[in-house]
C-alpha cells in the first residue's frame, strides 16, 4: 500500500477513495480489507451489520481489481446495504425473525445496479423490524449504537447503515425512507442522507413496509457522495410501476455547484410548523440554535430567506400512524409461513390458518404487531371513513402546503423549504422503547415530504452537547437538484470555517467512555 | 364522519378479534399491552378528523398514477428450485402447506 494507512482509507469519504482507485494509488482489495478489519475490530460493539461475509468482500474486490477494460467510477468501492434490499444468495431478514436464514432468489434493482457499477458489497446492516422504528431498536437481532456516544441511539429505521457510515465501517451505504428512516438517522450521526423523489428510486426488491411512501437513498459522509450514489442507483426501471420515466438531473454537478457557495437568487423557505415561534415545543434549544444559525449561513452566502406557514403539517404524524400502519397491514399478509422464513406449529395438530398465526406471532416483534392491529383497525369497515380516509384527505391538504409554499400555482413560492430534521440530536438507548408515541416524535419534521412524496436531505449543521444536529432541505418533486446544491453550499461554508469536514470530529476523538454522557 | 369516529378506548376483545383477523396468535399479556398502547396511539392519530376536509379529496399517491403498460411478452422467471430453496416445506417442486380442511386426509 501506499503512503496511505488503513485508518486514513476508513476515514476517507466515497469520492476520495474513488480517485485512489482510479489513480492506481490503491486497490479494491486493500480498501476492501480495510473496512473488513475496522468492522472486525468495531463491530461487535457498535453493531452496524446483521451480515457480513469477508471472504466474498475480498473474492469480488479481487475480481474488479482483475477485470480489463473500462472501468466504472465507482468501481471498486466497497459499500453497505440495509437489510431491507434484497440481495441473491446473501442472506436478507429485514431485521425480522419471521425471514432468519433466507437467501433471496433474485436481486433488487438497487443492489443490481450498485453490482453493475462495480462496487463492493460489504455487508447489510441492521435496521428496525420491517423498517418501523426511529432508533433500530425494534430489530429482532441486535443494539446499533451511535458512533458519537454509544449509549445513544443511531437514529432508525436506517440505523445500521447510519452507524456503519459514521463509525468508518462503510464509506457509504443503502438506506429506506418511509417517514424519515434515512433523513432522522443521517442527522443524529452526522451525515448526509437523502430521501429521492416518490418514484425516482426503484423499489422493486425492497421488502415493502408502506409502498406508497417507500424509497431508497444514500447515507454518505458528504454531499458530493450522496449525489454520486444515488446518481448510481436512480432512474427508471420497468420492474416498478411506480418508478418515473423522466431522466434524472445529474447530481453531482448539483453538489459540485453548490459548493462554489453562491445561493444568490434562491429563495429558501423556513417552515413555522417545524419548530418556529409557536411550534418549538418538544425541540431542544440547541438543535434550534443550531439550525438558526445555518439558515444565517445560507441567507450570506446571497439566499432570501422567508419564513413560511404550511398548517396541515402539524396533523402530518397523525396522518402518517395510519396511512404507514395501514398498507404495512396488507404488505405484511405475504409473511405467511408458506413461501419463505419462518413457520411455526406445522407438527400435524394445527391447520393452516392456525400455523399462519401461530407464525407470525412468533416471528414479528411488538412493534411490527401493533401497526399490524392498529392498520387493520383503521381499514376495517365501519371506522375506514374516520382514519384511513380522514388521514389519505390530510395527505391531500399537506401536498397543498408544499403547493402553495414552493409556488406552483402562481409561480411566486420559495426554491426550497428548511427545518430541523429532527426536534432533539441522538437520544439515549431504551429511553424510548415503552412508549411508541414518543418514539414517534422523533419523525416530527420528516414525514410532511413523506406524505407529499417530495425529496428531502438531511445535511449536518453543528453540534449540540457535543452530538450531531442535522438540517432538512425540502425540494418540489423532481427537483432533488436544489436539495443538493443548497446542502453543499452549506457544507462547503461550514468545512471552510471549521477548517475541516464535520465527521472529522468524530475520528479526531476517542470514543467516549460508555455511561460519562448525561 | 364524527358520528363513525370510535368512544373510549380499545378493549381486549376488540384487540383479540382485530389480531385474528389479521392471523396473529396473541397472547393474554400482549392482548393487555396492546390495549392500552394502541388505545393512546388511536387518541393520538384521532387529529386528523380534526382537519378541514369538505371538498377535499383523498390522495393514495404522492404521484399521479396511471395504468402503465408493458409489451405481453413472455420472459423466463425465477428458476422453481431457487424460489422452492426459501420455502420452510416443499414437496414434488411445490409448496407443501398444512392440511387447510378439516376432515382426515
Amino acid at each position: 500500500m501506499t503512503e496511505l494507512t488503513s485508518q486514513g482509507l476508513t476515514g476517507s469519504d466515497a469520492t476520495e477513495l474513488a480517485r485512489l482507485l482510479a489513480a492506481g494509488e490503491v486497490t479494491s482489495v486493500e480498501v476492501t480489507r480495510a473496512y473488513l478489519d475496522r468492522i472486525a475490530a468495531e463491530d461487535g460493539e457498535i453493531g452496524a451489520y446483521l451480515h457480513v461475509d469477508p471472504d466474498a468482500a475480498l473474492a469480488r474486490a479481487a475480481e474488479i481489481d482483475a477485470a480489463d477494460g473500462e472501468r466504472g467510477s465507482l468501481a471498486g468501492l466497497p459499500m453497505a446495504l440495509k437489510d431491507v434490499v434484497v440481495t441473491e444468495g446473501v442472506p436478507t431478514t429485514s431485521g425480522s425473525k419471521i425471514l432468519e436464514g433466507w437467501r433471496p432468489p433474485y436481486d433488487a434493482t438497487v443492489a443490481a445496479r450498485l453490482k453493475a457499477a462495480g462496487t463492493v458489497l460489504l455487508g447489510k446492516t441492521n435496521m428496525d423490524e420491517f423498517a418501523m422504528g426511529s432508533s433500530t431498536e425494534n430489530s429482532a437481532y441486535r443494539v446499533t449504537r451511535n458512533p458519537w456516544d454509544r449509549e445513544r441511539i443511531p437514529g432508525g429505521s436506517s440505523g445500521g447503515s447510519a452507524a456503519a457510515v459514521a463509525g468508518g465501517l462503510a464509506p457509504w451505504a443503502i438506506g429506506t425512507d418511509t417517514g424519515g428512516s434515512i433523513r432522522q438517522p443521517a442527522a443524529v450521526t452526522g451525515l448526509v442522507g437523502h430521501k429521492p423523489t416518490y418514484g425516482s428510486v426503484s423499489r422493486y426488491g425492497l421488502i415493502a413496509f408502506s409502498s406508497s411512501l417507500d424509497q431508497a437513498g444514500p447515507m454518505a459522509r458528504t454531499v458530493l457522495d450522496a449525489a454520486l450514489l444515488h446518481e448510481a442507483i436512480g432512474g427508471h426501471d420497468p420492474l416498478d410501476s411506480t418508478s418515473i420515466p423522466a431522466p434524472l438531473p445529474v447530481f453531482s454537478d448539483s453538489a459540485r455547484r453548490g459548493a462554489e457557495g453562491d445561493l444568490s437568487g434562491l429563495t429558501v423557505g423556513v417552515v413555522r410548523e417545524l419548530g418556529g415561534d409557536g411550534h418549538s415545543e418538544g425541540y431542544e434549544p440547541g438543535v434550534l440554535a443550531r439550525f438558526g444559525e445555518a439558515v444565517a449561513l445560507l441567507e450570506s452566502l446571497g439566499a432570501e430567506v422567508r419564513e413560511v406557514s404550511c398548517p396541515a403539517f402539524d396533523l402530518a404524524l397523525a396522518a402518517y400512524y395510519l396511512i404507514a400502519p395501514s398498507e404495512a397491514s396488507s404488505n405484511l399478509a405475504r409473511f405467511d409461513g408458506v413461501r419463505f422464513g419462518l413457520r411455526v406449529g406445522d407438527d400435524g395438530s394445527h391447520d393452516l390458518d392456525e400455523v399462519m398465526a401461530l407464525t407470525r406471532e412468533q416471528g414479528f416483534g411488538p412493534e411490527v404487531k401493533r401497526r399490524i392491529i392498529l392498520g387493520t383497525y383503521a381499514l376495517s369497515s365501519g371506522y375506514y371513513e374516520a382514519y384511513y380516509g380522514q388521514a389519505q384527505k390530510v395527505r391531500t391538504l399537506i401536498g397543498r402546503d408544499f403547493n402553495a409554499a414552493f409556488g406552483s400555482d402562481d409561480g411566486q413560492g420559495v426554491d426550497v423549504l428548511l427545518s430541523p430534521t429532527t426536534p432533539t440530536v441522538a437520544f439515549p438507548l431504551g429511553a424510548r422503547v415503552d412508549d411508541p408515541i414518543a418514539m414517534y416524535a422523533a419523525d416530527l419534521c420528516t414525514l410532511p415530504a413523506s406524505l407529499a412524496g417530495v425529496p428531502a436531505i438531511s445535511v449536518p449543521c453543528g453540534l449540540s452537547d457535543g452530538l450531531p444536529v442535522g438540517l432538512q432541505i425540502m425540494a418540489p418533486a423532481l427537483a432533488d437538484d436544489r436539495c443538493y446544491r443548497v446542502a453543499a453550499a452549506l457544507e462547503a461554508a461550514q468545512d471552510a470555517a471549521r477548517g475541516h469536514r464535520f465527521l472529522d470530529q468524530l475520528t479526531r476523538r476517542s470514543a467516549p467512555v460508555p455511561g460519562e454522557a448525561a | 364522519m364524527s358520528t363513525l369516529s370510535r368512544k373510549g378506548p380499545l378493549d381486549r376483545q376488540e384487540i383479540a378479534h382485530l389480531a385474528r383477523l389479521a392471523r396473529l396468535a396473541v397472547t393474554d399479556e400482549e392482548l393487555d399491552l396492546y390495549a392500552g398502547q394502541l388505545s393512546a396511539i388511536l387518541d393520538a392519530v384521532a387529529q386528523v378528523q380534526k382537519a378541514p376536509v369538505e371538498d377535499v379529496t383523498p390522495t393514495t399517491h404522492a404521484v399521479p398514477m396511471t395504468n402503465v403498460m408493458r409489451p405481453d411478452v413472455a420472459r423466463p422467471s425465477l428458476p422453481r428450485d431457487a424460489v422452492l430453496a426459501g420455502a420452510p416445506a416443499a414437496e414434488d417442486d411445490r409448496f407443501r402447506v398444512p392440511r387447510i380442511l378439516q376432515e382426515e386426509a
